[in-house]
């Protein structure tokens, strides 16, 4: 399956992958902290254990960013 | 890290500007150099807090990726306290490639520091502010 990954042109061995499988498989250890987007739609979260991606899928994940001053 | 001179007036006028808030953002790089601020928005809208608009995460990455550029760092302000990593920094540092910079508004003259943060523990980065 070919896809398109954070920007990067890749192909996944699997014919059938779920966004939870896929995060897996690109070594995302925090995918409960993670914000994905498939084909520039936002996914919720409670989706990525079902949600299948599809060969030719634009799929974006970024780290969610937060912090602050407070201890 | 090199960042341009350019930037770092950026987000120190970004933090002071956002006062009593913390400002954040991107930095985009080149190479080891810092040549663009993405200023984003504090969602949380706090003075001791800050998380990214996630729809402005994804559109900032975009263009970097357009300018040949990548997130190279993470900047917020501490309003109020040191240029050091708090606690909840640390917590939730969860990307060990990603420099984290620091803007300390609590003196008079504003203070940058730049910091990596791998499982829990802190290693400080020089920064250097190059022309440009």
């Amino acid at each position: 399956m070919k896809l398109t990954i954070n920007g990067e042109k890749k192909e996944v061995a699997s014919e059938s992958m779920t966004v939870t499988e896929l995060l897996a498989n690109q070594g995302v250890e925090m995918p409960d902290m993670v914000s994905v987007q498939i084909n520039g739609d936002f996914l919720e979260r409670e989706t990525f254990d079902s949600r299948a991606v599809r060969d030719g899928d634009e799929i974006d994940f970024l780290y969610f960013m937060g912090g602050g001053s407070r201890e | 890290m090199n960042m341009w001179k350019s930037v770092y007036e950026k987000i120190i006028e970004h933090s002071q500007n956002d006062m009593p808030l913390e400002a954040c953002g991107y930095l985009g790089g080149q190479n080891a150099t810092v040549v663009e601020a993405y200023c984003l928005t504090n969602i949380d809208k706090s003075g001791e807090h800050f998380s990214f608009d996630p729809k402005e995460q994804f559109d900032a990455v975009r263009a970097m990726r357009t300018k040949n550029q990548r997130a190279v760092a993470v900047y917020h302000s501490h309003p109020q306290t040191p240029a050091r990593p708090s606690q909840e920094d640390i917590r939730l540092a969860l990307d060990p490639e990603m420099i984290y910079v620091i803007v300390s508004l609590a003196a008079a003259k504003p203070e940058v520091r730049a910091f990596k943060i791998v499982k829990n523990e802190v290693f400080e980065e020089p920064l250097d502010i190059i022309d440009g």
